[in-house]
């Protein structure tokens, strides 16, 4: 499947899921935020040689999976995108950190480990991100991002980006399409095509824009976005509160008792 | 250049989130002074076109690969470095969130590294001063290939030094440097060139639409005229040649400065019958020797040399192009 193609099957994929009726998807999206955020500073913070602490911090992501009914397949190719750049950065470590670590008994090579727990990194918080992304929708994190007092011109610029992707994504491919069809074979579209290719395109969104604004205007558009106001239920916040205790234990504690 | 949540440590994401928010926040507070709301929407339809560009590669010639746009310069040409940066972060933050490209605390590193650098240097540093006294399509394609490079250079800089920093990497600095700037140079520079294309594609179609271009610069009668230009060069050229000649240093040039430290002699003596038959033809010829006039050290013979020599580049470069499209033009007749 075409690139193009491939991102706007995602995007339609990754809609169905935010769109299902689940106790996760329901759940408040400022308390899901906050803790994908403190899930991956957490990973982040673990020692380059601490695999027992982040084996352990991978109990977060499996019950989101699980409970979530979230595909692992889907969660590993999302990290096709971060992969090269994290190997690149990892895969010298064994050839200059030659310290001798010991994981359950066995004297490995520092680089060695540290490479793998990079690579473990990596893995856990993209599938955090992909947690919080599968069970909550671009509108509801616009709301919680609302709640922390990130400025309305952003989020509404984050929501604007959202609703135009799926239109602007169609014209790309179209654009590809019909170049490919008077181009075959070529990788690419030729930089000196791109003058006329893309400039039109870019001329025609801008005047879309100025549609769009006209539109809102019309619908009583005064500078901000006014959602639904959530109410908060229990589960919202004993939710957020259990994994905040679970994961510092986690971190900060549980490997201390483990061989 | 997104980086990923695994590659920096909190303390490095921490800082970076502070710089990037202190960025955010002038820019919101410049975007709300100009109290353009009509300039929202626009911000949003450009920021998924950026994000739907980024979807197309380009090729990169001789490579036989291909890349993609970072599209902050485009950004910053079409809305401002505010607005631009506003927008960037909603570009970034989106990609993170539905593609995972880039992550969630790395956020402050990946605006800082492609949203600040394209909008606020490639702005304000280089579109705004090239652009200062009106547009051309040689400025668009100076400060479009400039910013472009001189941004993703520095980004790509700051994803090394946050990497190592973070103390994630044991690549010494020098092998970090030396594999991520070549890399971003030649992806900087196509995307120059593409920047260029579309930039001056709007510019000839629209140009109300680029940012930072004066209203006398949209006037086409306030721009240089063919007949002007050609008199301000030639005006220049005879100063230059006539008058400032006569202060030249008279301190030898760098190739005779070093000859004379390795030879003792800043002119080499040459023996042989080539040399001499050369020597006599160059005697012959010279009509002004050492830009004098024969047998004369005159301050007048300076000033003529240095007009009489601008003159003969002047008349030699006219002919060459003459030549070169004389020769296009009928290689283009028999493609034809």
């Amino acid at each position: 499947m075409d690139s193009i193609e491939r991102k706007i099957w995602e995007l339609n994929r990754l809609q169905d899921i935010q769109q299902r009726s689940h106790w996760m998807n329901n759940l408040h999206p400022l308390g899901k935020l906050l803790i994908s955020v403190l899930y991956i500073f957490l990973v982040t913070s673990v020692g380059k040689y601490d695999v027992t602490t982040l084996i352990l911090m991978s109990l977060y992501i499996i019950f989101t999976f699980i409970m979530g009914e979230l595909s692992v397949k889907e969660g590993i190719y999302r990290m096709r995108l971060i992969l090269p750049l994290v190997l690149f950065v990892g895969v010298f470590n064994p050839f200059f950190d030659k310290t001798e670590v010991m994981i359950a008994g066995f004297a490995v090579r520092g680089g060695v480990v540290s490479m793998v727990t990079l690579i473990i990194k990596g893995l856990y918080t993209v599938f955090a991100v992909y947690a919080l992304i599968a069970t909550t929708s671009i509108d509801d994190i616009c709301y919680a991002l609302r709640s922390l007092h990130i400025p309305k011109i952003i989020v509404i610029v984050i929501m604007l980006i959202y609703r135009y992707i799926d239109v602007m994504a169609g014209e790309a491919d179209r654009i590809y399409t019909a170049y490919r069809l008077r181009a075959p074979g070529q990788k690419g579209i030729e930089y000196r095509s791109w003058g006329t290719l893309v400039g039109q395109w870019l001329l025609r969104s801008m005047d879309k824009a100025q549609i769009v604004y006209e539109s809102m205007l019309l619908r009583g558009f005064r500078g901000d976005f006014i959602p639904k106001k959530k109410t908060v239920k229990k589960i919202d916040v004993i939710y957020p509160l259990g994994w905040m205790v679970v994961l510092l234990v986690l971190r900060f504690f549980a490997g201390r008792f483990m061989i | 250049m997104h980086m990923a949540d695994a590659l920096v440590a909190p303390a490095v994401a921490g800082t970076m989130y502070v710089l990037s928010t202190g960025a955010a926040g002038v820019s919101v507070k410049k975007v709300r002074e100009e109290s353009d709301e009509s300039k929202i929407p626009v911000m949003g339809v450009m920021g998924a076109f950026v994000f739907a560009t980024q979807m197309l590669n380009f090729t990169i010639p001789g490579t036989g690969s291909s890349g993609h746009l970072c599209g902050g310069m485009m950004l910053s040409a079409m809305l401002g470095p505010f607005a631009g940066f506003l927008t960037m972060i909603g570009v970034l933050l989106v990609q993170c969130l539905l593609f995972a490209d880039g992550g969630l605390m790395a956020l402050g590193c990946n605006v800082w590294n492609m949203a600040f650098y394209g909008c606020f240097v490639g702005a304000l540093l280089i579109w705004r001063p090239i652009m200062k006294k009106g547009a051309s399509k040689a400025k668009i394609a100076l400060a479009s290939i400039l910013g472009c490079v001189l941004t993703l250079q520095l980004g790509a800089f700051s994803v090394t030094m946050e990497t190592l920093v973070s103390g994630i990497t044991e690549l010494p600095f020098s092998t970090f440097v030396a594999t991520m700037q070549p890399i971003h140079l030649a992806i900087g520079f196509v995307e120059g060139l593409i920047t260029t294309a579309v930039l001056i594609f709007i510019y000839e179609a629209r140009p109300e639409l680029l940012w930072g271009i004066g209203e006398e610069a949209q006037k086409k009668d306030a721009k240089l005229s063919f007949k002007k230009t050609i008199i301000t060069v030639a005006v220049a050229a005879a100063l230059c040649g006539g008058v400032v000649s006569l202060f030249a240093s008279a301190f030898p040039d760098g190739l005779e400065w070093s000859m004379e430290q390795v030879a003792g002699t800043s002119e080499l003596e040459a023996q042989g019958q080539a040399y001499e038959t050369a020597e006599a033809i160059q005697e012959t010829t010279s009509l002004l020797p050492d830009y004098a006039f024969p047998d004369s050290e005159a301050a007048v013979g300076t000033s003529f040399s240095g007009i009489v020599g601008a003159l003969v580049v002047a008349l030699l470069s006219a002919a060459f192009c003459y030549v070169f499209k004389f020769f296009r033009k009928n290689t283009e007749t028999q493609t034809a």
